[in-house]
């Protein structure tokens, strides 16, 4: 009935939705930061464990879509053990999957991101993608505030 | 069903026949905003074509004739909602424009600081930043009346709320997120009582029921056009006269002036006195047009027609199972607001709209009425005249699939 619907809503991304990686508080976190999609009121907490510039641990509380909650639950999968500088050039790379020219989509370089480029065909759901690499962002450069997505 | 002609309006709706994703349009966005009847396009097509000027100004034919639509529509609204001038009658843009002008004309002249606004917590965004923004400029308080769980008010407590310091109660007629038709005969009563004037923000209910705001003794009775199936962008402020004449203007500009010189201005009568600059001409015109297609159905046959959609609604999605309904007001209007289990809402809008079927995911610009129910957004159906229990069908029917998809 929603084959229209299989390049945004793959398995993978339901896999994720149902049962969120790394969803859990992090008390000894080094950074926290908060992340808010005001459009349709997703909400995530981002918490990351440093050694010096490599990221150790990842976690993450909140609530949010399928898109969002898959997409934050992959991110904090593949950042750990990637220094600030690998997961900049990461957020760098997301980010032109998800918005960019088709000629700047680089698949391989985005791994099992990928499944997460579907968002391109529905500008309504960019943000739900993008919300988790923003609050990202504000972790690695030190940012204490809330990260919203408008 | 009630031998209503939805077949025969449906017709009238071009849009209604457009095909998204493949599939048939199923519109049930309407509390958002509702679509366009041909007899609306058509009359501001045919005024671009035939007798659009700019109005109140020159003495040539084209000019006279823009006039008289656009004077002819203001009479029109004032018989729609039943007001005894054309002069309570102001364009605006919208119900938020409308809102905006009593609080930075009448709140400002009549509100002062340790003084009170009392509103409800299911107001709309556009009926608490104004109240907040001339709270800021006064050092008046804002006050909000509690609702229960069903999404009522809870008026007790609103009573009690009311009290000498009250300058001003604004409330929603019926609550955009939840449906909810207000008690407003009995807030006015109450209110006036004590003297303090009321508006009613009847941006979602004036195309579900007649209103008649003589009857129902409001202050200020604001609307937006698009909503009533007439252009976006154009709006109405009702005033009684009385308050109209004595509050300042609202912006300075052409035709809301009688004379100026550069010591001192005199100011126009009203209407006028309230809308500076060219008008929104063509979609006043079109507002009028949507008036008469509306009046030719009867707004009482449309309320009850779409009382029958919402039961029947109501009925069907209480069978899904997962299925809450955010706002069960015994007095209630066709809007279907829905959360699914471990489903968001945003995810339920795509999914949807893969199946033609437009609704509504997100926070209704009610984020206050989300926080009360502790969900993050809700999914909206609301109907109109023109849906039908078949899409009903469809939408349920998607909405299960879906349930089943996400497993």
């Amino acid at each position: 009935m929603f084959d229209d619907l299989r390049d945004l809503y793959q398995e993978v991304i339901f896999d994720h939705n149902r049962n969120p990686r790394n969803f859990r508080v992090m008390d000894n976190a080094d950074r926290k930061v908060e992340g808010f999609n005001p459009l349709c009121g997703d909400r995530l907490t981002l918490y990351l464990k440093m050694d010096g510039e490599l990221i150790i641990d990842a976690s993450f509380q909140g609530s949010g879509c399928a898109i969002s909650t898959a997409s934050v639950s992959l991110m904090t999968e593949i950042v750990k053990g990637k220094t600030e500088q690998e997961a900049e050039d990461l957020f760098k790379k997301f980010h032109e999957m998800t918005t960019g020219k088709d000629e700047q989509i680089n698949l391989e370089a985005v791994g099992k991101l990928a499944v997460l480029a579907g968002v391109r065909e529905y500008p309504a759901r960019v943000k739900c993608a993008t919300l988790a690499w923003h609050t990202l962002d504000a972790a690695l450069k030190n940012e204490q505030k809330s990260i919203s997505t408008e | 069903m009630t031998n209503f002609p939805v077949e025969k309006i449906r017709a009238d709706f071009p849009i209604l026949a457009e095909l998204i994703r493949n599939k048939p349009l199923v519109y049930l966005d309407n509390a958002a905003s509702c679509q366009k009847p041909q007899a609306v396009i058509d009359s501001i097509v045919h005024l671009y074509s035939h007798d659009y000027a700019n109005v109140h100004r020159g003495v040539h034919t084209l000019s006279v004739r823009s006039t008289d639509k656009f004077e002819g529509a203001r009479t029109k609204v004032k018989d729609f909602i039943n007001a005894s001038s054309e002069k309570e009658i102001i364009f605006v843009r919208g119900a938020t424009e409308a809102i905006n002008l009593v609080a930075q004309t009448y709140g400002k002249a009549n509100i002062k600081a340790g003084d009170e606004i009392l509103i409800t917590a299911m107001e709309h965004h556009s009926n608490i930043v104004p109240w907040q923004m001339l709270c800021q400029q006064t050092g008046a308080i804002l006050k909000v009346a509690p609702i229960n769980l069903q999404g009522e008010l809870i008026y007790d407590e609103f009573e009690k709320l009311i009290s000498d310091k009250t300058k001003l109660v604004s409330v929603v007629h019926m609550s955009n997120a939840l449906g909810t038709i207000n008690p407003v005969e009995k807030i006015i009563a109450a209110a006036h009582a004590k003297n303090i004037p009321v508006m009613l923000d009847g941006a979602q209910a004036i195309p579900h029921m007649a209103v008649d705001v003589q009857d129902l003794d409001c202050d200020f009775y604001v609307f937006s056009g698009h909503k009533l199936y007439a252009p976006s962008g154009i709006g109405v402020l009702y005033g009684k006269q009385a308050l109209l004449e004595a509050m300042p203007p609202y912006q300075g500009g052409g035709d809301m002036i009688r004379k100026v010189t550069f010591e001192e201005t005199e100011y126009n009568t009203l209407p006028y006195k309230f809308e500076a600059g060219t008008p929104n001409i063509a979609d006043v015109v079109g507002l009028g047009a949507a008036i008469d297609y509306l009046n030719a159905i009867g707004m009482d046959k449309i309320a009850a027609y779409e009382a029958e959609l919402l039961d029947y609604a109501t009925e069907k999605a209480g069978q899904i199972k997962g299925l809450r309904i955010i706002g069960e007001a015994e007095h209630k209007g066709a809007i279907l607001s829905f959360v699914l289990d471990k489903i968001h809402p945003h995810d339920i809008g795509t999914m949807l709209d893969s199946l033609g079927i437009a609704i509504r995911a997100g926070h209704h610009c009610a984020m206050p009425v989300m926080d009360f129910y502790q969900v993050p957004a809700t999914a909206r159906a609301s109907f109109a005249m023109y849906n039908t229990k078949e899409e009903i069908d469809v939408l349920m029917k998607g909405i299960e699939s879906l349930i089943e998809v996400f497993g």
